[in-house]
């Protein structure tokens, strides 16, 4: 066999290894929505002991509770209920919110920009000092930094969220008044102030209204700082972890032995390779943020998606709460497939296999 | 006798020591003993245990020590009193009730969800997990399907999305938890029986004709057990906070019940006045979970020196 | 002639929570520009010896010495700085398994490239040039291709041959092999020692070679010292190694099989606790 040959086979194999990685995922990422679907399915219509007396109301008269029954549906067997749930969630039907009366998929995307804004200030903040902390802890594994790292962290992990949002409004916004009020805008910008995509920092930046942007920041930075924290708790721990593990290895020696600057070791060869199972981790945390943000969106009013679910709940209005629950699962398992996808791009190991 | 009891304790720890110990009771001792010295040799674990032990002492004498009232206040003469009041020493809330007696009363009810939620969503995990690993084909396929499809949710989410079609309450909370927490089980527990599941020892059991009902509750889910307790222990932190979360929401314990979180949100009005409302509960909260989180890593590196100080 | 690497009662000690642990007790050699072999068990303490010349010591460990000089430079009183400008310019050190010893997510190319600029003033181009150089010089036919690869995609003989390559780029005076070729087949093996003696023998370099293999240290070296539990108990020339005295040596060396010898009962190592004294 020439080398010609060789070469084209091993494309034709790299390309074949490839569209299995990918049929996998398809497969994967089918089969989680569906479940998600399911149980959100299950949650709705079959937990509720009727789900029309939940939409109805107790008192309702029985002719209002047969007509509400057929309208909806419910009167088919549960096999034909989940097929016609299945085709509305596909093309974005969530049905309508009993609190606002728009379509539920509406207010979703009119709220989800909040959420993703607050969940990528608490990520850039959480990775941007959690990644830096974890390094240098691993690296004086066991000295004073190294311990107030560690407690930093595990505080993180044990504090209740919210009653940490609001003691930290009662000090900066109370007592000290270094950030604004809760919201996203001052009320004088809420009305003059028109959003582009729905992220504020964005687009004020975007359109140059540089008094916006700071009065967006005002707001921001307390609710991002918190979140930040939460996910500067998971991620500097992680970050020890996987460092303490790759300065370990031969090749950290072999950098030694060629001289290299300890910086260098550090930063470029060790933490690159902590770099492969890092971005899964912080992939992970951006998620998990975006979910955490229901009890800080609650303490900040802040109207992302998790306050438009809380006050949904607080008013029985399932067909939102159930949408929102969606649209987050589905968040959810996109950026972990992504994450997934990145590792195998960062590890030379697992590209194109 | 002055003789022996000064080689007392030289001799007990030379006999729980030893390399060749008589009975497997013996052995076993000698490993936990090992175990327990490496626990404990770690300031921070200890403090954990303390703090874990001293929460379930308050909870079995909570009538004893609770020095007012959980539920009926005194709305005449004792509303809003601040810390160090005479008589309520860490203040009362809007009802004239004590926080120290409710925060008392409440070690219950955290202890209460944190432990039904353990029993029921450990054994499950721990079910599905070495079944799964043991079985392998497609029993493993489609066990794993699930449990993936479960972990790819939003815990606090698919919590909220339950407790909504339940109704609020605390059981329903518990419930809600206990459904969105066995699925890292499983895994650990699959994980751990496919480490041991072609070993020798299962083989040799399986030739004395054991059942495989047998080889797996006999022999490998005890195999799955110490990592599950770590795995629990460290979680519970988290199920405290999801309770909490819950609690604080309106979906959890309802009033005036004296659960935390539900606390947290009813001190949130008097916020800006009255802090010691909301900041008494949370720091108890924050006491609890910190301490659950500590015990875990100390039993982590006890029981796994692999991974100590990671 | 002055030699390259003097050593006087280096001693390498760890303090643990059960007491201090000496992996190496007081050992005295010279180096000149020769090849000389370590020998040794496990935890003889052969390989802290080769890190404790490199000052590569990992902390806890403790490194004390009446003398260690390196060619004129009292590594004793050397700092981090005058450490690092030595290794991999002017001393330098081959690992046993390049699985594990060279960087997974850098191309070969970069790694040893790597070395060059850091150490030495070139440029981009020049250093791709010295390093494709290099690669031939350790006998790899496609360097061009081999350059860009990642360490997962050649073979251990290769790994270890880009191992070599990153080592020497800088022309250093003193190589120490640690294990250089135990996680290597046997027939590639023979072709990496082939490479290293060439290298070593053209470049004039002095060669720490150590290894648990008698028989291939024998073949390989001019020198050996044979250590045990921390010390050395015997140096020879290996012209000489059929003189051996000490116990321990004899006991290695009936261990070598023969052909056409009997091999029943096989010899076992007698340990003796005076050969730890």
């Amino acid at each position: 066999m020439t080398a010609i040959e060789a070469s084209k086979l091993a494309r034709r194999r790299r390309i074949r290894g490839l569209a299995l990685t990918f049929g996998r995922f398809a497969i994967m990422l089918a089969t989680t929505f569906l479940g998600l679907l399911a149980v959100t399915f299950f949650i709705g219509r079959v937990v509720p002991i009727d789900p029309v007396l939940a939409i109805v109301g107790d008192r309702a008269p029985a002719a209002v509770v047969e007509r509400v029954r057929e309208q909806m549906g419910f009167n088919l067997p549960l096999w034909q209920q989940f097929f016609i749930y299945l085709r509305q969630a596909l093309t974005g039907d969530f049905g309508v919110s009993v609190l606002t009366t728009n379509p539920v998929f509406d207010d979703i995307l009119r709220v989800f920009p909040a959420t993703l804004e607050l969940a990528t200030v608490g990520t850039l903040i959480g990775a941007g000092l959690g990644v830096p902390l974890g390094v240098i802890a691993a690296v004086r594994r066991g000295s004073f930094a190294d311990q107030i790292v560690r407690i930093v962290g595990l505080i993180g992990y044990s504090v209740p969220i919210f009653w940490l949002g609001l003691l930290s409004l009662l000090l900066f916004y109370a007592r000290l008044k270094w950030v604004a009020y809760p919201g996203r805008l001052d009320v004088a910008y809420e009305y003059t102030f028109t959003p582009i995509t729905g992220l504020y920092l964005f687009d004020a930046a975007w359109t140059r209204q540089w008094d916006i942007l700071w009065d967006a920041f005002r707001h921001i930075i307390l609710p991002g700082s918190l979140l930040g924290y939460f996910s500067l708790a998971y991620i500097s721990r992680m970050t020890r972890s996987f460092m303490l593990n790759e300065l370990g290895q031969e090749y950290i020696v072999a950098a030694r032995a060629k001289g290299l600057s300890e910086r260098r070791i550090v930063w470029f060869h060790a933490l690159r390779n902590a770099a492969v199972p890092l971005v899964t981790v912080i992939a992970l945390s951006y998620a998990g943020l975006l979910e955490g943000s229901v009890l800080t969106e609650t303490v900040f009013s802040w109207p992302g998606i998790g306050l438009y679910i809380t006050n949904s709940l607080q008013n029985a209005d399932m067909n939102a709460v159930l949408g929102g629950t969606i649209v987050i699962g589905t968040v959810f398992i996109a950026i972990n497939m992504f994450s997934d996808l990145l590792y195998r791009l960062l590890d030379p190991r697992t590209r194109m296999r | 006798m002055t003789d022996s009891s000064s080689s007392t304790p030289e001799s007990w720890r030379d006999w729980l020591l030893t390399a060749e110990p008589h009975s497997r009771h013996q052995a076993r001792l000698g490993r936990a003993y090992v175990t327990w010295r490496r626990f404990s040799e770690n300031r921070l674990a200890v403090t954990g245990l303390v703090i874990i032990l001293a929460l379930v002492l308050i909870a079995i004498f909570a009538d004893l020590l609770a020095p007012h009232s959980a539920t009926v206040g005194n709305l005449a003469g004792a509303r809003l009193l601040p810390p160090g009041s005479s008589g309520f020493l860490l203040g009362s809330d809007d009802q004239g009730r004590d926080i120290l007696s409710r925060l008392i009363v409440g070690s219950r009810i955290t202890l209460a969800v944190v432990a039904l939620v353990a029993i029921i969503a450990a054994p499950v995990g721990l079910l599905i997990g070495t079944v799964a690993g043991f079985a392998g084909g497609y029993v493993d396929a489609v066990l794993m399907r699930i449990t993936d499809i479960f972990l790819a949710f939003p815990k606090l989410i698919l919590a909220l999305a339950f407790v909504a079609a339940l109704g609020p309450g605390i059981e329903n909370a518990v419930i809600a938890i206990a459904l969105t927490s066995w699925p890292p089980y499983a895994r650990l527990a699959r994980a751990e029986t496919l480490g041991v599941r072609n070993s020798d020892y299962i083989a040799a059991v399986r030739l004395m004709g054991a059942s495989p009902t047998r080889i797996v509750v006999r022999h490998i889910m005890p195999m799955c057990l110490s990592s599950l307790i770590v795995r629990v222990t460290l979680d519970m932190a988290g199920i405290i906070l999801t309770a909490a979360g819950l609690g604080f929401l309106g979906l959890g314990a309802q009033p005036p019940m004296p659960e935390w979180g539900t606390m947290i949100a009813s001190g949130r009005r008097f916020i800006l006045d009255q802090w010691w409302v909301a900041t008494m509960p949370g720091l108890a909260i924050l006491v609890v979970s910190l301490g659950f989180n500590l015990l875990g890593d100390g039993l982590r590196d006890a029981l796994d020196p692999r991974e100590a100080g990671r | 002639m002055k030699p390259l690497l003097t050593v006087n009662k280096l001693s390498v000690t760890y303090p643990t929570r059960t007491g201090v642990i000496e992996a190496v007790r007081g050992i005295s050699f010279e180096l000149g520009r020769e090849r000389l072999g370590i020998v040794g068990e496990s935890g003889s303490g052969k390989s802290q010896t080769g890190r404790a010349i490199m000052g590569l010591t990992p902390p806890p460990g403790i490194v004390r010495a009446d003398a260690l000089s390196f060619s004129g430079v009292d590594l004793l009183k050397a700092g981090p700085a005058t450490w690092r400008d030595m290794r991999g310019s002017r001393m330098a050190m081959i690992l046993q398994d390049p699985k594990f010893s060279l960087n997974p997510v850098m191309t070969i190319g970069r790694q040893i490239t790597e070395t060059l600029r850091h150490h030495e003033n070139v440029s981009k181009r020049e250093a791709r040039r010295r390093a494709l150089e290099m690669l031939e010089a350790v006998q790899i036919t496609d360097p061009e291709r081999v350059f860009d690869l990642y360490p997962y995609e050649v073979s251990g003989g290769m790994g270890q041959r880009a191992m070599i390559a990153m080592m020497l780029v800088c022309g250093p005076e003193l190589l120490i092999a640690d294990e250089p070729t135990s996680a290597l087949d046997v027939t590639v093996q023979l072709e990496v020692l082939g490479i290293l003696d060439r290298l070593v023998r053209d470049n004039g370099m002095g060669l720490i070679f150590i290894s648990h293999d008698l028989r291939l240290v024998s073949s390989f070296c001019d020198r050996v010292l044979v250590m045990y539990a921390g010390r050395i108990v015997e140096e020879l020339a290996t012209a000489d190694l059929s003189k051996a005295t000490h116990p321990y040596t004899r006991g290695l060396l009936d261990c070598t099989p023969k052909i056409g010898e009997s091999r029943h009962p096989l010899p076992v190592l007698e340990r003796q606790k005076e050969w730890a004294a």
